[in-house]
């Protein structure tokens, strides 16, 4: 009986904390869809008496909203396969052929992953217009691709080390060269971990704001986060406008959240363990 | 799966015959090294060589760098401004590590021993989610939803507090030089806090539940077994949680950037913030060079700690 009684409070505190977490979604979501005189006249907190979309409609043709979300796509989508890719190659060398050093090879990569980007960023701005390559969504993609496989290799090599030696050597035995054995056998086998990388590549390189604000500075290549964190360090938009820009950069990610939840709980796990 | 593998390598190593099968280059290997080593030389090593050395010049980003040794970090010994921003650092590291860490253990603990057992796991996945949810949104959009939750005219947490009669709690949280850094570890506080939750609840999972039901017969309360049961038993993922979590936090740059812009008058500078303020408005690029080695060196000690730190626990734990 204590104990029943005692369950619920605990309950509830939980429930108002979570409440705490999410509020800020929903203050978003309800004030996008107020006019200006609604949100002047009653403020932030009373609930929208219609829906009105003028303001999101405004907003989405002002910063050519589109463009922007499909350059968030296109940058992160392909960061996220060739870094999977790029994370396969390196992790088959180190997990499953344990070439000589792998130990350094592998303190390289976990260094690399937490070196901060404030130290690589003037070189690759410098180098990247030295080549032309500056303000263009490839040097950002060239760039992601390198960081985030440091981590996706640290990852991929702890989890094909443990791969089943029995596997490999059937299909040597087989007459499979190191190249079929990749393809057909490893990367099949390992596919829920590669699935943990492009999920956590993805958003990661679409959540990413240093480096594509530095990169990134036409309108036309801009991403969703540069995009609205420049409108927002200008100081230049009205309350509507905020809102507006808040639903639409909160929506994506939403997005993603529901889609992709399961295997963001469980990848974390994974990563953490290892 | 480690330890069948591990056997299966010994069997076949025991039973293999010397003549017949040349033995393996394994070098060929590096092979497939070679792509993601070329990549990680061009994108990270020569940056980073590049960067260090121009932190020994003075050096406008045109022109020719000019050696100046170690001038520039004689200069950001005297600088108040670098101070305040590592000072300022250390108070992110208690926002988006220190409170995380307790608060998100405290709550991985409380759904998993309270609300999966008594509610089922359903209700703890919702409220997991709820508290993830910040996690995947991006910093930049994080920042403009709260700075306008936060403005001074019409924000909604004034709005709120007028709402309730407490109109004279009312603040400019992030206008105010005394306010501005505390609302921003707010802030980073709710941002970070999804990511241990989830850690910490997976973590959970390994936890024999037969030595809490041992201890809960010898009339050990929940505080006294989450003491000395839960905590021992996950201290890996803690130790993981506060490595990557103060590195997230010495890093941090988007929210500054968003929330403040490092004002009012400096009071929420951060080292990023500083590095890239002096590289692309001063152009003082030997400068910040140094502030973003400096930064570095911090990173890579504490990486370095942290990771014996676990390897030494660990250890600790197989003894």
């Amino acid at each position: 009986m204590t104990t029943a009684l005692r369950r619920y409070p605990v309950l509830i505190a939980l429930c108002i904390a979570a409440l705490f977490m999410v509020v800020p979604f929903l203050i978003v979501v309800v004030n996008a869809v107020k006019s200006p005189a609604e949100y002047s006249e009653h403020g932030p907190l009373s609930l929208p008496k219609g829906v009105y979309l003028d303001g999101l409609k405004d907003f989405w043709q002002r910063v050519d909203y589109g463009q922007k979300l499909f350059n968030s796509a296109l940058i992160s989508g392909s960061v996220a396969l060739l870094a999977a890719a790029l994370s396969v190659l390196n992790a088959y060398a180190i997990g499953i052929g344990r070439i000589k050093g792998r130990t350094w090879v592998l303190a390289f990569f976990v260094l690399a992953n937490m070196l901060p980007q404030e130290t690589l960023v003037y070189p690759i701005y410098y180098l990247s217009k030295q080549v032309g390559l500056y303000d263009t969504r490839l040097s950002v993609i060239i760039v992601f691709t390198v960081i985030q496989a440091a981590f996706g290799t640290y990852l991929l090599s702890s989890v094909l080390g443990q791969f089943p030696r029995e596997i490999l050597e059937a299909a040597r035995i087989d007459g499979a060269n190191k190249w079929q054995v990749l393809w057909r056998i490893v990367v099949p086998v390992s596919r829920p971990t590669i699935g943990v990388l492009l999920v956590f590549f993805f958003i990661w390189t679409w959540n990413e704001f240093l480096l594509p604000l530095v990169m990134l500075i036409s309108n036309d290549n801009q991403t969703v986060s540069v995009a609205l964190g420049v409108l927002q360090g200008q100081r230049l938009m009205d309350a509507t406008m905020t809102n507006a820009a808040a639903l639409l950069g909160v929506l994506p990610a939403i997005v993603f959240f529901l889609v992709f939840q399961r295997t963001l709980t469980r990848g974390i796990a994974v990563g953490a363990v290892k | 799966m480690t330890v069948t593998a591990e056997k299966g390598a010994r069997a076949t190593g025991k039973h293999q015959h010397p003549g017949p099968r040349s033995p393996r280059p394994r070098n060929s290997y590096a092979l497939f090294l070679l792509p993601g080593a070329l990549a990680a030389l061009a994108v990270i090593v020569v940056p980073f060589l590049m960067n260090t050395a121009v932190s020994f010049t003075s050096w406008q980003g045109v022109g020719d760098p000019k050696w100046t040794g170690l001038a520039n970090y004689r200069d950001l010994l005297d600088d108040a401004e670098f101070w305040a921003s590592f000072r300022h650092s250390l108070f992110m590291v208690v926002a988006m590590a220190a409170v995380p860490t307790v608060v998100g253990l405290v709550l991985a603990a409380a759904l998993f021993d309270y609300i999966a057992k008594h509610f089922g796991t359903r209700i703890a996945a919702v409220l997991r989610a709820c508290f993830y949810l910040p996690q995947v949104l991006p910093i930049a959009v994080a920042g403009i939803v709260w700075s306008w939750i936060l403005a001074p005219d019409n924000g909604s947490l004034n709005a709120l507090l007028k709402a309730v009669g407490l109109g004279s709690w009312q603040q400019d949280w992030l206008g105010d030089p005394d306010i501005a850094l505390y609302s921003v570890m707010g802030v980073m506080v709710w941002v970070q806090l999804g990511f241990p939750l989830v850690v910490f609840m997976a973590g959970l999972q390994r936890v024999d539940p037969q030595l809490h039901e041992a201890a809960e017969l010898d009339g050990a309360g929940w505080w006294r077994r989450f003491w000395h049961i839960t905590l021992p038993q996950i201290r890996p993922e803690i130790y993981v949680v506060l490595t990557w979590c103060t590195i997230a936090a010495l890093k941090v740059f988007g929210a500054v950037y968003v929330l403040t812009k490092g004002g009012p008058g400096g009071a929420t500078d951060v080292p990023s913030y500083f590095s890239f303020t002096t590289f692309f408005e001063k152009t003082q690029v030997g400068y910040g060079a140094a502030i973003s080695t400096v930064l570095t060196v911090i990173i890579l000690v504490l990486s370095l700690a942290f990771l014996k730190l676990q390897t030494r626990a660990e250890e600790g734990d197989r003894a």
